[in-house]
């Protein structure tokens, strides 16, 4: 068997430039944050993201590494807009696809299915047409008739994923209340890495948690990362709830001071960093 | 929407203590009079006040979520499971009836929750689309702007978002789940039950007037002769929104009259 485990800066060094990023999660919810401070360490740019977007997006479009992204939104939910994101829209930083929440989906189906493409009653007259030109549509060849969107596939060089459990073989687990399109993710990828709070024996996911909480299934993953803490600021329930404090400083802060205290050394730099900001606040 | 019985409604003596944004759950709640089995899906503190207390009156069989992955009960016993994905399958079934947001939103119910100016370079950029393009193909899709000003109701909205009457009329076989029953503001009810479906005030929220609207409204508005109030709540619909829904008062951080 396989052993998968390694580290997130060894996850980024099969990362290129140029690359079409999955990331799993949605808003500010069990974002794959580790892997993302990863990518941020490193010089990787030029990048195609694919995100129901959170912080991940916000930090990756501050830093300048996106080229183009996918989404039907970005927020951090409780503060609804993303202020990074703002910034680097406001200015024409990059080129985006804006599409329907439900669009996005059946593009990473249609991608894991390995289609070109899957009809989705979405978009039509909608200005998701006018901004995105290259959307065809077909007709139902059956007696209804019917115009759908052609929503193509959504289909990812490599996906970042973070998740509760994992074994050293690539089997994710989520224990929170909602899988969201991790699954999916990987599945639409051609490489796909998967971090986790702990790292257990396959037996243990098992244990205590029902079955259909295996989430990710190894032969979907190409690497395993234990992460503690790894969605931060973000949601990772049941481990931890949003740090609603952390995120209100990252959405006050502007991003070269919040980037240089936080975000400069590694994964272990980070967790000091907040923690000392959390003493200094009492 | 149902105009007559709010109108008979209206006719009872006005309570001078209902707060401006009570009103506003009344008339959110009525969105989802007689909607049956389906998921209320609100946006924001007043339509949420609201569908909780037409779940808790008169729509007694609605489905109602935590907001995450679980349908709940009013007192937040879950009964279901409906995470993302399912709700965009529910969404697809018909069987929702969603209250969204609206930044901007025109006379034939176009709405825009993606940014303002140009899409290519925003002077503001939004939310993005969200949901919005498959809400409105799929399942009868009502809006609540929590702030009415000639800033949101506006002549053409920057973004398509939402589709509106005017828009999918141009796809007369995508239009068949199609449907834009109200728009609630602080200041009343809209509805497009005009004969080209362009918006059309339906209600009047107590202590607001015609020429209220008019002025906070960008567009031409079909204004009816008599304008019906919007109806008052029950004794017992008030202690329910201030005793057992919303004790918090979290319906003042979006109306605050």
């Amino acid at each position: 068997m396989t052993d998968k485990t390694m580290t997130a800066d060894e996850v980024v060094a099969r990362l290129h430039s140029g690359m079409t990023l999955g990331i799993g999660g949605w808003g500010s919810r069990r974002k794959p944050m580790a892997l993302v401070r990863a990518l941020l360490r490193s010089d990787l740019t030029d990048l195609t993201v694919v995100s129901y977007g959170g912080p991940d997006v916000g930090m990756l479009a501050a830093a300048g590494r996106i080229r183009k992204l996918v989404a039907a939104f970005v927020t951090l939910d409780s503060i609804p807009l993303e202020p990074n994101y703002r910034a680097a829209r406001e200015t024409g930083a990059f080129e985006l696809t804006e599409v329907d929440e439900g669009m996005f989906m059946w593009g990473l189906r249609a991608a894991a299915n390995r289609l070109p493409f899957l009809p989705v009653r979405a978009g039509i007259g909608s200005d998701v047409m006018r901004v995105n030109p290259g959307l065809r549509t077909v007709t139902s060849p059956y007696d209804d008739g019917e115009t759908f969107v052609a929503m193509p596939a959504l289909r990812l060089d490599a996906a970042l994923v973070h998740v509760n459990r994992a074994d050293r073989l690539g089997n994710g687990q989520y224990l929170g209340p909602d899988p969201y399109f991790d699954d999916l993710f990987c599945e639409a990828a051609d490489s796909a890495y998967l971090s986790c709070e702990r790292i257990v024996d396959t037996a243990e996911l098992t244990k205590e948690a029902p079955p259909q909480s295996l989430l990710v299934k190894r032969l979907s993953v190409t690497g395993v990362v234990e992460a503690p803490g790894g969605a931060h600021f973000t949601s990772c329930a049941p481990d931890y709830g949003r740090d609603e404090n952390v995120q209100r400083l990252y959405a006050s802060t502007p991003w070269a001071e919040f980037s240089d205290r936080f975000l400069a050394g590694d994964e272990q730099a980070y967790g000091s960093a907040v923690r000392n900001w959390q003493e200094e606040q009492g | 929407m149902d105009v007559s019985r709010e109108d008979v409604a209206s006719k009872a003596a006005p309570r001078t203590d209902v707060r401006r944004s009570e009103y506003c759950v009344i008339a959110c709640a009525e969105a989802w009079r007689d909607a049956g089995e389906i998921l209320a899906s609100p946006m924001g503190f007043i339509p949420s006040v609201g569908a909780r207390l037409a779940r808790l009156t008169f729509s007694p069989d609605l489905l109602l979520t935590d907001g995450e992955a679980m349908l709940v009960r009013p007192d937040g016993t879950p009964e279901g499971w409906l995470p993302y994905r399912q709700h965009l399958t529910l969404v697809a079934s018909g069987r929702r009836h969603v209250m969204m947001g609206a930044s901007q939103i025109d006379r034939f119910g176009n709405q825009n929750i993606s940014c303002i100016g140009d899409w290519a370079r925003p002077k503001r950029q939004l939310l993005g689309v969200r949901g919005a393009p498959i809400n409105t193909l799929n399942n009868p899709t009502s809006y609540w702007v929590p702030r009415h000003s000639p800033r949101v109701f506006v002549e053409k909205v920057d973004m398509v978002c939402g589709v509106g009457y005017d828009r999918v009329a141009e796809h007369p076989g995508t239009a068949r789940f199609h449907r834009i029953p109200r728009v609630v503001s602080d200041l009343g009810v809209f509805d497009f039950a005009t004969p080209d479906h362009s918006m059309r005030l339906a209600s009047l929220h107590p202590g607001v007037s015609v020429e209220q609207v008019r002025e906070a409204t960008g567009f031409e508005l079909v204004v009816p002769d008599e304008v019906p109030s919007t109806r008052e709540p029950t004794p017992e619909e008030l202690r329910l929104i201030r005793e057992v829904i919303d004790p918090a008062d979290t319906r003042r951080r979006e109306v605050s009259s």
